[in-house]
């Protein structure tokens, strides 16, 4: 089988590669490009964890060819922080309000949260919550990221309980 | 969980991409969104040899209205259909409908021609393109264009009356008169999963009586079903002298729903029953 090259920006930076045509996008981005901050769950779809930005779009990277992606930008959790260590305010957010504790999901929490909320209006609670249902956590319960999430669309909660 | 190794090919005309579609002879697969063949390929219960990614391909993209009509191309995103203004404003049945297709994440890659292409009988857009009388417009490299009316697309789970080696380039909308009600409901265990039960539909009421109307269920049989018992017992008739519950009851018997981990048939017929009655009243109730 015939191998593609591709060109595309990824987190900022231009990367060719010559690649078979059934590797998905996923596998590319952490197998051949170095972001394992792409997390490979199911790889069919159901998941989420393998979440990325595609011309600024949440998609899921398992669902998409690496070949598809040629000539798009591609933005990875890593692409996220500014680069003085400061974490994005969706990932600050997240620990705020507890919405991770394995953090296998989290890489792909982010970049839909982040995605919904990149533009100068905020999108409404209702918008945030519901992107949320393309996700799977199995440790927190969904609760914590639910309070980011609506946090994030401008709402204000009330502090957490501190059971301690 | 990796694809089975396959030729790609991503053409960037309808002609071309039809050539590579004949030249293969049952042998392609057609990748549009991907966010049903992807998971198949990765599962390997689809090992086709060469995969004809019509993402580049300019014509099957847009939606435009002429005379009555909408037409949208094929590989559409389905967020991108959700945020059209004229399809918002000309089909606003099918904006609702693709509102409840996947998830956020999978609607900015899924496309509306996939999804009604691929037949799935619990999905939300083959069913309303039956109740809305929408069409698809056919291309194949030996035999030119058809048109194909949705009501005879379907077949049965995942199989069309779609020729191996046709592209559907156009999907045709048909605007309804004012005055139309929309109803669509659905009924799933999470938001995001194919629908147990599901209902989508058009009635137009002028003077207080009912002119025309398109129901049909996902979600109830081997393919969506138009309620056509139900349909023509609308018709004609007073909005004020309409026993609901009778309609119902005839929209049903036109299902063949089936039994499976998730549901019953006796559990689907019960809840559709219930979920017309209701979606009837409330539709024709409220302000056109």
């Amino acid at each position: 089988m015939s191998k593609h090259q591709i060109h595309l920006d990824i987190n900022g930076r231009a990367h060719d590669a010559s690649v078979e045509g059934r590797l998905t996008l996923c596998d590319f981005l952490r197998g051949d490009a170095g972001y394992t901050g792409v997390h490979v769950g199911c790889e069919h779809g159901v998941c989420g964890a393998c979440t990325v930005m595609l011309d600024g779009l949440a998609v899921r990277s398992c669902l998409m060819l690496a070949v598809q992606a040629d000539g798009c930008s591609v933005t990875t959790v890593e692409g996220l922080c500014s680069g003085d260590g400061a974490l994005h305010p969706v990932q600050q957010t997240l620990r705020e309000e507890h919405g991770l504790q394995c953090g296998f999901c989290t890489p792909g929490v982010v970049m839909t949260l982040a995605a919904l909320t990149q533009g100068e209006q905020k999108p409404s609670s209702e918008t945030l919550i519901n992107a949320m249902s393309g996700h799977i956590c199995r440790c927190t319960g969904y609760q914590g990221i639910r309070r980011a999430a609506l946090r994030l669309a401008g709402e204000a909660l009330a502090p957490v309980e501190d059971h301690g | 969980m990796k694809p089975a190794p396959f030729d790609y090919y991503a053409p960037s005309t309808v002609e071309e991409a039809c050539g590579l579609l004949a030249e293969a002879g049952g042998g392609a697969t057609i990748l549009a969104g991907g966010q049903t063949l992807m998971p198949l390929l990765a599962l390997r219960m689809s090992q086709p040899f060469l995969l004809v990614d019509i993402n580049r391909i300019a014509a099957l993209k847009g939606i435009s209205r002429s005379a009555g009509s909408t037409r949208i191309g094929p590989i559409t995103r389905q967020n991108e259909a959700i945020a059209d203004a004229t399809l918002g404003s000309a089909q606003p049945l099918l904006v609702t409908a693709v509102k409840h297709v996947g998830h956020h994440q999978t609607r900015n890659r899924g496309t509306i021609g996939g999804s009604i292409a691929l037949g799935e009988p619990a999905a939300e857009l083959p069913a309303t393109s039956v109740a809305l009388g929408a069409s698809v417009e056919v291309r194949s490299a030996k035999r030119g264009k058809r048109r194909i009316a949705a009501e005879e697309l379907y077949l049965g789970p995942y199989a069309t009356a779609l020729e191996f080696d046709e592209l559907v380039t156009d999907i045709h909308v048909p605007e309804w008169p004012t005055g139309t009600r929309w109803m669509f409901r659905e009924l799933a265990q999470r938001p995001g999963d194919f629908a147990l039960v599901g209902l989508s539909g058009a009635i137009t009421v002028q003077d207080g009586k009912v002119s025309k109307a398109g129901l049909a269920w996902f979600g109830m049989g081997p393919t969506p079903i138009k309620a056509r018992q139900a349909e023509a017992a609308l018709l004609g008739q007073s909005l004020d002298r309409l026993d609901h519950a009778a309609i119902a009851e005839l929209a049903v018997a036109d299902t063949a729903p089936f039994d499976d981990h998730r549901a019953t048939s006796e559990y689907r017929r019960t809840v559709g029953r219930r979920m017309f009655a209701r979606a009837l009243r409330e539709t024709l109730e409220a302000k056109a």
